[in-house]
């Protein structure tokens, strides 16, 4: 019992870290990446300078994140004489908040046998006594529902915030998030339902262990393999429900300011930024799980790497462990990239052209989707 | 008679969109744009790796750019008299300040009585930078060609004004040897040395 609280409280840890460290690093990421992709420098002035020295550590900017967090702490915060005061100061928290929750019920590992991990430590080994525990801190059968029941609430934050400002530009890109993320959030749900045709479950982990095999022989089984296309529609549809550029229309800066957060200021803004680049890791964690086998490298299993030869390459667990932790984040890593050089190169939609794009194109298009994959799956189980 | 509805319609003005098909498509053109933007991004991130600079940018203070235009209006010197007495060719007559739409430049004439043939000089010239929009007027209205402009641009980025005032000392003195028109005294012959 108080093995199985040890290591929840550290996957708690974890996952608060992962999350927080994606958030502050994406920032950087966000800026430094635009720069290089427009030959540019990117910021690269803020410092720390250590004590009684003239040594500044520029870090290529690294530290342009602690001065904005620093500033937004310092910085005013405003409030307007609003309607909803309460629904006001609520709303932030009720957009940031949900957007945590999602990555419980993500495996971020496969399985840890703490036993064997300290197995250089007798008493503790024993103390674990065997316990295995999968690497997720929820594990839930109706995981993916819960992942869209959570990031479903969003929603509400960003129409709490919108009505409660009394402002018009608030108002509009409250009104434009409604209607923007319900309409992406059905997508989300029809293209991820081919992947749960073909997987038979709704819970996360199994998705990602179906992940580790192969397909024709050499091919890992990853949803990306099986799913192409569900997996293009998924990563488009989860752009726009994360409300960026081109999809950015609820904030969209050259008409509504700063859309539905347009009467927030100081870290009530701050956690509305810092929601945004959390739920691009969130995405990405969902992406990979999803689409691109989670925590698996390709041919590897619990117990060390078969390659398609059928040759074996056995690895300690604590390597295996290591192994896979280190590769979830390195995929999540590069999913976060990718969003960013969407971000970086495609130019907005106009609003009409976003709900169409939903509901005339990609709509469609998720349905001829899971129609072929409701038949495909069909035949290969015996057509019966 | 008949009412033409279609006559009154209001004439739309934007051009209907010509894309093809492979175009309407989204797709391909989305990957030939991503294709575009990453091919720049692993050009400048492998240079930034290997030690050379990926970016156009020029850091300004630290770095200077080597390409400034001949003609560039940067930074004023005084000339120095033809016959190497290391004195300045100005005759502080106030022209350059008068024309200076600025009003940056402050003369202060003074009179040598030992040279008689150019008694009236400067004792101080000096120029506020903070404030000064480098039109070029007063090489225009300086009738000794005293006051020329350099292509290099000023050394002043600072956190006080006042810091950027530049005296008569360091424009007479400031790198006159990058101006070709006309022959000037080496850097060792100069008042104030100055970089040379």
């Amino acid at each position: 019992m108080i093995q199985d609280l040890v290591v929840y409280a550290a996957y708690i840890a974890y996952a608060i870290a992962v999350l927080m460290g994606f958030g502050i690093i994406l920032t950087w990421v966000e800026r430094k990446q635009s720069a290089v992709m427009s030959d540019r420098i990117g910021a690269n002035r803020a410092y720390i300078r250590l004590p009684f020295t003239q040594i500044k550590l520029v870090w290529w900017g690294l530290f342009h994140g602690m001065a904005d967090g620093l500033k937004m702490l310092l910085k005013e915060d405003f409030k307007p004489k609003t309607y909803d005061w309460y629904a006001y100061m609520v709303a932030p928290w009720v957009a940031f908040t949900p957007v945590l929750l999602v990555f419980a019920v993500i495996p971020f590992g496969g399985v840890l046998i703490p036993s064997e991990i300290f197995s250089g430590f007798p008493a503790v080994a024993e103390w674990f006594a065997g316990k295995t525990y999968p690497m997720q801190i929820a594990r839930l059968d109706a995981g993916l529902l819960i992942v869209f029941a959570f990031s479903g609430l969003t929603i509400i934050g960003a129409m709490l915030a919108g009505w409660s400002s009394s402002n018009k530009f608030s108002l509009l890109g409250a009104l434009r998030a409604g209607s923007q993320m319900i309409s992406y959030e059905l997508i989300l749900g029809l293209t991820v339902l081919g992947l749960v045709l073909i997987y038979g479950t709704l819970d996360l982990t199994v998705i990602v262990q179906q992940q580790s095999g192969t397909v024709l022989g050499f091919l890992p089984a990853w949803g990306i393999v099986l799913q192409p296309f569900a997996a293009t529609l998924f990563l488009a549809a989860a752009i726009a429900e994360n409300k960026r550029i081109p999809f950015d229309l609820p904030e969209a800066e050259s008409e509504l300011i700063a859309g539905y957060f347009t009467e927030y200021s100081a870290m009530k803004m701050g956690l509305f930024m810092f929601a945004e680049f959390i739920e691009i890791a969130i995405v990405a964690a969902l992406f990979t799980t999803l689409f691109l086998g989670g925590y698996n490298l390709p041919w590897m299993t619990n117990e060390g790497f078969l390659l398609p030869g059928g040759h074996e390459i056995l690895l300690s667990h604590g390597v295996v462990v290591l192994v896979q932790m280190v590769t979830f984040l390195a995929k999540v890593f590069l999913i976060c990239s990718f969003q960013i050089l969407i971000r970086w190169t495609l130019p907005r939609f106009r609003y009409d052209q976003v709900l169409k794009f939903a509901w005339k194109f990609m709509f469609p298009l998720a349905l001829a989707n899971l129609m072929v994959t409701a038949v495909a799956v069909w035949l290969l189980k015996g057509g019966a | 008679m008949a009412y033409d509805v279609r006559a009154h319609r209001r004439k739309q003005y934007w051009n209907e969109p010509t894309m093809t098909l492979w175009e309407r498509l989204y797709l391909p053109e989305i990957l030939r744009g991503l294709f575009i933007t990453s091919r720049v991004f692993i050009r400048n991130m492998t240079k930034w790796m290997t030690g050379r600079k990926g970016a156009l940018t020029t850091y300004y203070p630290e770095e200077r750019r080597a390409d400034y235009a001949a003609l560039n209006r940067g930074k004023h010197i005084l000339t120095l008299r033809a016959d190497g007495s290391g004195k300045p060719q100005c005759i502080a007559c106030n022209m350059c300040a008068t024309v200076c739409p600025a009003k940056v430049i402050e003369i202060e004439a003074g009179l040598d009585l030992m040279d008689l043939v150019h008694p009236k000089v400067p004792v101080r010239f000096e120029i506020d930078y903070s404030r000064c929009i480098f039109c070029g007027l007063c090489v225009e209205a300086c009738p000794e060609d005293a006051i020329r402009m350099d292509k290099d641009v000023p050394d002043l980025p600072s956190r006080d004004r006042n810091a950027m005032w530049i005296g008569k000392e360091e424009l007479l003195s400031w790198k006159p040897q990058s101006d070709v028109a006309k022959r000037y005294p080496k850097a060792a012959e100069r008042i104030g040395g100055g970089h040379a």
